[in-house]
């Protein structure tokens, strides 16, 4: 494919190492000279600023400023005056509806782990070749993927309709009166990880398809004339050395899952009685849309921990072997 | 040459076929129905979901359609994902340039450094974003969603672009570089038209994050003339509720762009969004 970078599939490197290539390596004087005569020092001056820059006021200093509100009881105005030291990580950590919704960040990414990967490595496996068909099917798989969540979540709302939608029609064609899926606690949720594999599993296919596509055609032909079978040869070849790219795969579940936010507002808000937030949509609901900053910025630093530490454990538990290579 | 997955030809196929149609069925029922569902009335909503309508109706798509609202809103939408992903592809390649092909003292942290955005949601840190946009008096501007949100397409971009240049043949730069050519002249001639590839990635990337992007413009913007189309279609499910008709028929419209766009980039956009995935 031209799009791609160099070693895109299934390349994990750019988590593990990046090593800044210089373009020649030249002894400690002709590197001063260099560094003064070529511009390189000019490039740096003019090049670097804008990005660190604008990284640092809207992305680093955010943080620590999360880290600094979160001892306040601040609505926003004014100075943040009224220090309440670490009562707003006990009123988080004692929330059992802050618990619900990362418990429903778990099930997501349960859901995707046990059901959407092994579906999309299903699919990917059956249409990774380049005939026309193949071409089609991943088109179709992909397309959920690029909808707004906020879309997704409309159209599915409809779906779940207990008055309209398809959910209403299948129930009726058995019969039955149609539940009102969204407002019933359990049903809900269940409603929630089903749009969510909708819309995902493509971009997982898409991952695999990629995958599958890198293990190199000698050995499956050489497996062949050995003769071995197609179920042989995807157990024993195929998938071990798809491995990485399921690794990576489920990192990415990880990762989505703790953002999981927009899809929840048209589908659910959060209801019935808060049994469908996500961590995000938690925040968003009892911190931002009230304006609590204090309590917002607790809940996103004990979020932003969750976050860093489940990534560097994840990375150091099944990425790691990449960087010994 | 007998090879396995001609053994039992037709068993296979059929297998194949059958689970391929059921899952792009699945996949394209609730898209079918949306569209649909535009042109029906309200009691045939009820009633048949999924055929085709008995009495097309086209009133919802023409008055939407011609609403300078709706025209506004994704006109806001284009303008504020369009100027994302221009900061984002000049300041991302700029800094990447400088982190793949000098050496300085400390370089190295600078690039790990912007890699941390890779690590946590732009939500936990929303709060203080906010506070800081109203404090640089951006609520309510364009400038309030796309400043931020070019900061936190650095991450990845940079991570990206990084590893790209940093394999461009290296000889090329030496000839230029002995040329005279200085490295910000590199920078522009050499390295950047070389990169249209990787650049088309990054962009692509930033492009449909941007123009999905729903969190941020929900907390920087108030103002309704500015919102951008995610906003537009909330306020608009608010005002209708289950009036699915003329919901279905706006969400079509809002559909129709990214599904042309997709379209016809279709090959791109699939290896830009899962190799800057790998990558990023």
């Amino acid at each position: 494919m031209q799009g791609q970078s160099p070693k895109a599939d299934g390349d994990l490197s750019a988590f593990v190492e990046r090593q800044p290539v210089g373009i020649a390596r030249l002894s400690l004087v002709q590197r001063l000279k260099e560094l003064l005569g070529g511009g390189q020092l000019q490039a740096a001056l003019l090049f670097l600023p804008p990005a660190l820059l604008l990284f640092t006021l809207f992305v680093t200093l955010p943080v620590i400023e999360a880290a600094y509100y979160s001892f306040f009881n601040w609505n926003g105005y004014g100075a943040p005056s009224k220090v309440i030291g670490l009562e707003n990580y006990q009123r988080v950590l004692q929330d059992p509806i802050f618990y619900g919704s990362l418990l429903n960040n778990l099930w997501v990414i349960l859901v995707s782990a046990f059901i959407q990967v092994p579906l999309a490595l299903w699919m990917a496996l059956l249409i990774s070749d380049k005939t026309r068909s193949s071409v089609v099917f991943r088109a179709i798989f992909f397309l959920p993927y690029i909808l707004g969540e906020i879309v997704a979540g409309l159209i599915w709302r409809y779906m779940y309709d207990g008055n309209y939608g398809v959910v209403a029609l299948i129930f009726h064609a058995l019969g039955q009166e149609p539940p009102q899926v969204l407002a019933t606690e359990g049903w809900a949720e269940a409603a929630l990880l089903l749009v969510v594999i909708w819309k995902y599993f493509g971009f997982h296919m898409a991952l695999f398809v990629a995958g599958r596509q890198s293990v190199p055609d000698d050995v499956l032909e050489s497996a062949q004339i050995d003769g071995a079978t197609r179920r042989q040869s995807t157990f024993y070849i195929v998938l071990p050395l798809m491995k990485p790219v399921v690794i990576l795969s489920l990192f990415f579940s990880i990762l989505g899952s703790l953002q999981f936010f927009a899809m929840i507002i048209p589908l659910t808000d959060g209801g019935p009685s808060n049994s469908t937030h996500s961590a995000v949509s938690y925040l968003y609901t009892f911190g931002i849309k009230r304006m609590r900053v204090g309590y917002g910025s607790a809940v996103g630093v004990t979020l932003f921990v969750i976050c860093v530490v489940v990534m560097l454990l994840y990375k150091r538990l099944f990425m790691r072997q990449k960087a010994t290579r | 040459m007998a090879s396995t997955s001609t053994r039992r030809p037709g068993l296979f196929i059929y297998y194949r076929w059958l689970l391929l149609l059921l899952v792009a069925g699945l996949c394209l029922l609730p898209l079918w129905a949306t569209v649909i569902g535009g042109f029906k009335s309200s009691g045939e909503l009820r009633t048949n979901a999924l055929g085709l309508p008995h009495q097309w109706l086209v009133d919802n798509y023409i008055s939407i359609a011609t609403s300078a609202r709706f025209w506004q809103m994704l006109g806001n939408s284009a303008f504020i994902s369009g100027v994302t992903v221009f900061f984002t592809l000049l300041l991302s390649s700029m800094a990447a340039y400088v982190l793949a092909h000098l050496r300085f003292a400390g370089i190295r942290w600078l690039g790990n450094y912007l890699a941390l955005g890779l690590t946590f949601p732009f939500a936990t840190a929303v709060l203080p974003v906010f506070i800081r946009v109203r404090d640089l008096g951006l609520l309510d501007t364009y400038w309030g969603v796309i400043l931020p949100q070019v900061a936190f397409n650095l991450g990845f971009s940079v991570v990206i672009l990084q590893g790209f240049f940093a394999e461009l043949p290296k000889e090329l730069f030496e000839a230029a570089f002995v040329d005279g050519c200085s490295y910000t002249r590199i920078f522009w001639q050499i390295t950047l038209p070389l990169s249209r590839p990787v650049l088309a990635t990054v962009g692509v990337l930033s492009l449909v994050g941007s123009w999905n992007e729903f969190l941020l413009p929900l907390v920087m913007i108030n103002d309704d003339s500015l919102y951008p189309w995610p906003l537009g279609i909330m306020q608009y499910q608010g005002q209708y509720g289950t009036d699915w008709g003329k919901v279905l028929a706006f969400v079509t419209l809002t559909l129709a762009p990214a599904l042309i766009f997709y379209l016809m980039a279709q090959k791109h956009i699939i290896a830009g969004l899962t190799s800057g995935a790998v990558k990023g």
